[in-house]
């Protein structure tokens, strides 16, 4: 019953946000994100937006790994 | 390619195989024995049995599934009292799907549907808000069951109830918190773990700070780790690390989701409307202060206390689930698993659920 794949905001307004998750659009909840903004990607959870996914982050994490694994 | 899809690369995957392989047996020449980690989140446990890589990790690290499934940590008396919630006149029970099929001692939600009970899945807590807008005329009673992720939802359709002033909606609280089950693991000593594999989800919620007291209390290392299988691999490889140059802390290999101190908005609501209750878990009884209750002045939007729903003593049956739970079996360890119990004819919840540990096993990982 969790989290599913990053959902990208196409829209926002008041709470709500028009995201798209893998082709389908659907309107989530904001609540728990107020700093969200159109072009991020948010993790989903039972209709809300639980968490912005920090992209560069994500990218770090990946070159980190790939130099754990050169050395 | 996505920029987040590099984590299931196929190369990546082997390479990052090999990188874990290659530190568990450096750990296992040091100590003679693999190392033994627990991933708490029944999410994770469902990720390593797809991905394969639990299979090929078998003969190097010990994975052993922890309690973080909502629905398997449900107690037998707490399903029995929602089954029979939906025989109160005049109610439309609203759940998420996962607990259609739990067994409880004598029949399902989904029996009672078909039975003719007004029972629907919902899904979102807020979905049930809506339904009871519209029928003004019935009680709506929202099953909420879940761990931290879930709570702040369910205390989002309480606002929502709120706001609208609503007077046939409540919700029937059977909530878990991670740190008083991890400490009750740990203070009973039955199962020996080396380190945790930390639940990616909940912690979008509590932060990476949370877990500090298994390292300062515990002494036991963990990681907070995604669910592709190279999160899976580096969660796993970071850990071992640690154990490997003996070092306790508690790292976070997902910090493109969780930040160091959660989701504070969520918090906070959860802090507005609940306080700690006691809770009854599956197969350890009642745990002190390790759920969330609604608050004394929120007692209208509490299906406990609308409804008196006397539930009997549960029967004893051969389902094992709260060894499961506990860690201290594997499902093969059951009687009943693949034989009495299977996903289409489920004994326990463990084998219900999509995020069981019976399932995953039943699903990926016997042999043919
Ligand atoms: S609710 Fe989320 S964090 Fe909890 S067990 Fe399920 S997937 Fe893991
Ligand atoms: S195999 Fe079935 S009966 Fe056995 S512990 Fe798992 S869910 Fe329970």
């Amino acid at each position: 019953m969790c989290i599913g794949v990053p959902a990208k905001v196409l829209d926002i307004q008041n709470e709500e946000a028009l995201v798209d998750v893998m082709g389908s659009r659907m309107y989530v909840g904001t609540f728990f994100v107020p700093e969200i903004s159109i072009g991020d990607y948010v993790l989903l959870h039972a209709g809300q937006a639980m968490t912005i996914v920090n992209q560069l982050f994500a990218m770090e994490s990946i070159e980190e790994w790939r130099n754990i694994l050169r050395e | 390619m996505n920029k987040l899809d590099l984590f299931s690369d196929h190369h990546l995957v082997r390479q990052s195989l090999a990188a874990v392989i290659e530190i568990a047996e450096a750990f296992k020449l040091e100590k003679g024995r693999m190392p033994v980690l627990m991933e708490v989140c029944g999410s994770h446990t469902m990720a390593f049995a797809r991905s394969g890589i639990k299979q090929r990790l078998m003969d190097h690290v010990k994975l052993i599934a922890g309690p973080g499934c909502p629905v398997c940590v449900t107690d037998q008396k707490s399903i029995d009292a929602m089954i029979q919630l939906a025989d109160e006149p005049d109610t439309i029970l609203c759940t998420f799907g996962d607990m259609m099929r739990v067994p409880g001692s004598a029949s399902t939600l989904m029996k009672a549907k078909t039975e003719g009970k007004d029972i629907r899945v919902v899904y979102s807590p807020l979905e049930s808000v809506k339904i009871a807008q519209q029928h003004p005329d019935k009680e709506v009673i929202f099953l909420g069951i879940g761990f931290e992720t879930t709570i702040p939802i369910l205390a989002l359709a309480i606002r929502e109830a709120e706001k609208m002033e609503l007077h046939n909606f409540t919700i029937w609280m059977t909530t878990k918190l991670v740190e008083p089950v991890l400490r009750e693991l740990l203070d009973a000593g039955e199962v020996k773990v080396d380190g945790f594999l930390l639940p990616g989800h909940v912690s979008v919620v509590l932060g990476k700070t949370s877990y500090d007291f298994l390292m300062k209390e515990y002494q036991v290392p963990g990681v907070i780790s995604g669910f592709e299988p190279v999160q899976l691999l580096t969660g796993m490889y970071k850990l071992i690390d640690l154990l490997h140059n003996q070092k306790v802390d508690i790292l976070n290999d997902y910090t493109h989701v969780v930040k160091e101190h959660g989701n504070a908005v969520a918090r906070e609501l959860l802090h507005t409307y609940f306080e700690f209750g006691d809770e009854a878990w599956r197969g350890m009884n009642v745990i002190p202060k390790s759920g969330l209750v609604l608050k004394d002045q929120y007692a209208r939007f509490d299906a406990k206390k609308k409804f008196n729903v006397a539930v009997k003593e549960p029967r004893k049956v051969k389902c094992r689930c709260g060894e499961i739970i506990r860690g201290l079996i594997n499902p093969e360890e059951c009687v009943l698993f693949n034989k009495g119990c299977t996903p289409v004819h489920p004994i326990g919840p463990c084998m219900v659920s999509s995020e069981g540990t019976c399932a995953a096993h039943y699903q990926y990982m016997r042999e043919e």
